[in-house]
């Protein structure tokens, strides 16, 4: 009886332990201080680092600031941006046309920023000693939707190459890497082979690469920055010699047509709150920081540059300059 | 004569002895292969997640830098989510429960198409759950992407578990002591509140909590609400929230290895805090268990 009576009171006092961390931390949690206010952030999951890292900063700064970044995918970002529903949204390829209108029939006023850059990397297996560099071409040849049950060995896409099963791995079709991929190496947004896995969680496409010997697959730099030993980096020819995926080389503009650039879109009329427009300011000036960090390639200096003068501008556009800024 | 009925009964024994031993083997197989699994789950689960438990871990906001990423949100909302659920679904299930089994005319066909809906609805998928709970509360409503939404899908997700788990405690209370209440000349209400409910209220909170259970572990519904996100403050009830098994998902999908290990302690706080909620459910069942 009194062994159970113990049992009860055990469970009653790790009950109330556990209500008042909750409690607790529920109040200790309401920090205060800086520049208050809600932003609605939704889009890529390849930007997510970036904006997150980003939201983090400015709420060590502004503990009051509620930042949330949602991770819909580029598409899925654009349609709650474009309903009004977001501030900013997140994107690894630039808007398409039908966001456009969609945006344009909600009366949602927009513009782009670039906030950093990617390699976008194509990676065979370890074991791949025969493939060092592709052109944008061959890359075709192996991605293309004809290639569909035609191209599945290696020798069929260079005689060259040995007689070995060519097993491919990338991005779903939801994924702004896909359409930026796609568009550049087989010419048009959205056309790729399907028989390959694709998977929006990119460590499964870094497994299925690792686990065959003609595997092949593409996603972010970073990525491949996190798993250098478990795969190999090919060197992309797009018409003036072979460049390997590197900070410098998308930095300079020679690891082309592959680096691509990364976007956050505002939503203009948001920058009317003071929290918006501070948050803004402060993700572009520190954004080649913040991109380092997140393992991307920064904006060079003149592309910062841009968008900061673009920020301004369209700041001074919706909110009268002078005494509502110092107060 | 004789002498080959008892061989042949000598024979039927050992044939029994061989079926009795083989049925044994394959009940002590079926048992083996949960706990090989479970054990298995939970070596690894442990091995890399126990590191990473720490008080700032519990504590800290996620970040984009695994050193001082933590679960605090996610926990946060979880716990609120739990709290909101026993409220929502134990008395809604247990009051539609109680119409069922004590008040409705079985030969009514509105009593019976009730009874066949529930338990359709408790094998319909949870991502449907999530997709009805976006189009309806979310944009229908105009709740938001926020926790009582969340909250609302799972408990729609479990409302007929609950329904049909309490309905079998009910059930399970002798007749006589309706009848013998009656006798008395208690009236229907007095029956139902004073003997059958507080009889099968060790059904009830078992059933209702291991269906508790699974609605935290549920990942589904909440992504179509806009669980998936980062948040680095404290969630409410009508604000943007996160939840553990959204966090553990957002982190197994990172490049970083680190991020692995604090997903491994993600689930390691997960089920601390399911073994709590059944650790409640087997104490009330001890508590309020009576034998007749």
């Amino acid at each position: 009886m009194t062994a159970r009576r113990r049992w009860e009171l055990t469970l009653v006092a790790l009950f109330a332990l556990l209500a008042t961390v909750a409690v607790i931390a529920a109040s200790c949690g309401g920090d205060e201080g800086g520049i208050g206010g809600r932003v609605e952030i939704d889009g890529s999951s390849t930007v997510a680092p970036l904006t997150t890292l980003a939201a983090e900063e400015f709420q060590i700064v502004h503990p009051s600031a509620r930042i949330t970044v949602g991770i819909s995918g580029t598409g899925g970002g654009f349609e709650r941006f474009c309903a009004g529903e977001t501030d900013f949204s997140d994107a690894s390829r630039p808007i398409k046309d039908e966001e456009v209108e969609l945006c344009a029939d909600h009366g949602v006023e927009f513009i782009e920023f670039a906030v950093a850059t990617d390699a976008l990397t194509v990676v065979v297996n370890p074991d791949n000693d025969w493939v060092d560099c592709l052109t944008v071409e061959q890359l075709g040849t192996i991605w293309a939707p004809e290639s569909e049950s035609t191209i599945e060995n290696w020798a069929d896409v260079d005689p060259s190459f040995p007689d070995e099963a060519l097993t491919l791995a990338g991005p779903g079709t939801d994924s702004g890497t896909f359409d930026y991929f796609t568009d550049v190496v087989n010419g048009d947004e959205g056309a790729s082979r399907a028989d390959y896995t694709a998977s929006e969680d990119d460590n499964v496409i870094v497994q299925a690469v690792q686990g065959a010997t003609g595997g092949a697959g593409y996603f972010g730099f970073s990525y491949f920055v996190q798993n250098p030993d478990a795969l190999k980096a090919v060197s992309v020819d797009g018409g003036s010699g072979c460049v390997a995926p590197s900070i410098e080389t998308a930095l300079s503009g020679d690891y082309a047509p592959l680096a691509r650039p990364l976007f956050v879109y505002a939503n203009v009329e948001s920058f009317n709150e003071e929290v918006v427009r501070e948050f803004m300011r402060f993700y572009l000036e520190s954004a080649p920081e913040i991109a380092e960090v997140a393992l991307f390639v920064p904006l060079s200096q003149v592309q910062q540059a841009d968008a900061l003068s673009t920020f301004e501008t369209a700041v001074s556009s919706v909110t009268p300059p002078p005494a509502a800024a110092t107060s | 004569m004789t002498s080959t009925s008892a061989l042949g009964s000598r024979r039927a024994l050992t044939q029994d002895r061989v079926i009795n031993w083989l049925f044994l083997s394959f009940l002590a197989l079926s048992l083996l292969v949960g706990f090989l699994l479970l054990g298995a789950l939970l070596v690894d689960v442990f091995r890399k997640g126990v590191g990473e438990l720490s008080w700032s871990f519990l504590t800290n906001p996620p970040s984009s830098l695994p050193s001082r990423a933590g679960a605090r949100p996610a926990i946060l909302g979880t716990i609120y989510m739990m709290i909101l659920l026993v409220v929502l679904t134990v008395p809604l299930g247990v009051g539609t429960a109680i119409y069922l089994e004590e008040y409705a005319n079985k030969n009514r066909w509105y009593n019976r198409w009730l009874e066949i809906n529930i338990q359709n609805l408790a094998g319909v998928p949870s991502i449907v759950y999530g997709i009805l709970g976006l189009a309806f509360l979310v944009r229908g409503l105009g709740l938001g992407r926020v926790l009582l939404a969340g909250a609302l899908i799972l408990t729609l997700l479990v409302l007929p578990t609950v329904i049909v788990a309490a309905r079998e405690a009910l059930r399970a209370v002798p007749d006589s002591i309706r009848q013998g209440a009656f006798a008395l000349g208690a009236s229907q209400w007095q029956v139902v509140s004073r003997q059958v409910l507080p009889a099968a209220i060790p059904g009830i909170a078992t059933g209702a909590i291991l269906a508790l259970a699974r609605a935290i572990g549920e990942t589904a519904p909440l992504l179509m609400v806009g669980a998936l996100a980062f948040i680095a403050f404290n969630p409410t009830i009508l604000g943007d929230f996160t939840a553990l098994p959204i966090q553990i998902f957002q982190w197994i999908s990172r490049p970083q290895e680190e991020f692995r290990h604090k997903a491994a302690a993600a689930i390691i706080v997960l089920l601390a805090l399911l073994l709590v909620m059944n650790a409640f459910a087997v104490w009330i069942r001890n508590r309020y268990e009576r034998r007749w």
